[in-house]
């Protein structure tokens, strides 16, 4: 079968290992994820810290190129993507004036009935029920699952799992035969889009959930966003000397986790662009 | 009668009625940010219900402000449900508009701008351009100078850029949605 592909940026560069592990682990449950052909870009933080028209219409494009290429449903990987295309296609189905506004500008229609779904979703769906069956090598290790701020939030309109104690990663991370543990920082923010322009602040949010992941025990961080993914990987070092300490636990994507499980091997599933190796795998 | 305008104007344009809030506090116990800013979420409300433009006017000069990533801690936690994260998001956009962005945030700001520049002309995200951009703005030239070896080895830094074929589309969506 095929479904909708929205990469986003990130999935293109810094997180290509996203990406490929996203689209690997589809492939070996029989599904192709297509791009939505001449996708741009979401508009993320700055658009909307900048311009709420702007921030609009950019993911508003992308819906509508989505449509006019016959798709009705849409994964997309990036919890920070995810959240300005749901919440965008949610405000112009709220307001007609606002959707009028955007067409225009646009030149496009839209008729704002897409799912979209992000990872967690998308496995949900179609990979959930397959999943025991096709494990080979069971992610028989320690981990906690990072869900961030974006992957369950604004609930009204995500309606997606639980906003304080979300279970979908854990519950999935146990049926590949992890042991996923409760701790303290499941959304607590890693400090976003700060990363280049506000080093100090990631240093210090993402300092405490890597500290708290430590302190249990993790042999991994399991996550589903690539913002969150390269804040508690390659800003390691700012996180460490903040710290005071040489924290080495691991980042990965769960595409990664489940890829290994169901046996893919390391390179299908991009291990080695991760920035803090494992060292199990 | 310029007492009245904020209050209401924000109510229009955002949909929040700020004199919902009954200072609990949750929202800036829950803030990752707060103790980085100069006025906590929960002063903002406060802050908004006087109805004092000198107080708005402090908010729109504040770190707070552009500190704020967005996070929706707050919203998700408050009882009355008042969106804390879009109230942010058009503070901003005034602040811009009056030309009173923070001084000690002009990187944040910068480093949005340069984004945004980024995605103008190519439609898609360009680090390399992205980062050149930001140096610029910023003077900050020496930057992560150690971090971009090695993505580009572990093949997470492209050089040249993606670009969206509809160039002409992407232009029009910034022309026309300038204020």
């Amino acid at each position: 079968m095929e479904i909708g592909f929205y990469p986003g940026c990130s999935l293109k560069g810094t997180s290509s290992e996203y990406a490929q592990s996203t689209l690997a682990l589809a492939k070996a449950f029989d599904i192709n994820l297509k791009e939505i052909t001449d996708w741009n870009c979401c508009g993320a933080t700055a658009a909307h810290n900048l311009n709420h028209e702007l921030a609009m219409a950019l993911p508003a494009r992308v819906l509508a190129l989505a449509e006019k290429d016959g798709m009705t449903e849409i994964v997309v990987p990036c919890a920070a993507c995810y959240n300005r295309l749901t919440v965008t296609q949610h405000e112009l189905n709220q307001s007609e004036e606002l959707r009028d506004k955007i067409s225009e500008v646009l030149q496009m229609p839209l008729s704002g009935n897409l799912q979209i779904l992000n990872v967690m979703q998308f496995i949900d769906k179609y990979i959930t029920n397959r999943i025991e069956e096709k494990v080979v090598k069971p992610f028989e290790h320690k981990v906690v699952c990072y869900y961030g701020c974006l992957l369950v939030r604004p609930q009204d309109i995500l309606k997606f799992d639980r906003l304080e104690d979300p279970q979908s990663m854990d519950t999935l991370m146990k049926k590949i035969g992890a042991d996923s543990m409760d701790w303290g920082y499941k959304t607590e923010c890693c400090g976003a889009g700060f990363s280049v322009s506000r080093t100090d602040i990631v240093a210090k949010l993402s300092g405490k959930i890597v500290k708290d992941a430590s302190d249990r025990g993790a042999e991994a961080i399991i996550v589903a966003c690539p913002m969150c993914q390269s804040n508690l990987d390659m800003r390691r070092p700012q996180i460490n000397s903040y710290l005071q300490m040489n924290i080495k636990t691991p980042v990965m994507y769960i595409t990664q986790a489940m890829g290994l499980a169901v046996g893919l091997s390391k390179e299908e599933v991009g291990l080695k662009k991760l920035f803090v190796a494992p060292t199990f795998a | 009668m310029e007492k009245e305008s904020y209050i209401s104007e924000i109510r229009s344009k955002v949909g929040v009625n700020v004199n919902r809030c009954y200072q609990c506090g949750k929202c800036s116990a829950g803030c990752a940010l707060a103790e980085d800013m100069d006025y906590p979420p929960s002063l903002v409300m406060r802050m908004l219900q006087t109805n004092d433009i000198s107080n708005y006017n402090s908010l729109l000069q504040s770190e707070t402000i552009w500190l704020c990533v967005s996070c929706q801690n707050c919203l998700t936690r408050c009882p009355m449900e008042i969106d804390i994260p879009q109230l942010m998001d058009y503070m901003r956009e005034k602040s811009i508009e009056k030309k009173s962005i923070n001084k000690k945030s002009s990187q944040i700001v910068s480093f949005h701008k340069a984004f945004l520049d980024s995605v103008k002309f190519t439609g898609r995200l360009y680090e390399i351009g992205l980062v050149a951009g930001y140096k610029a703005r910023t003077l900050n030239l020496l930057q992560d100078m150690n971090i971009a070896p090695k993505m580009f080895s572990k093949g997470k830094l492209p050089i040249l850029p993606e670009m969206v074929e509809d160039k002409k589309q992407i232009a029009s969506i910034f022309s026309n949605t300038k204020k």
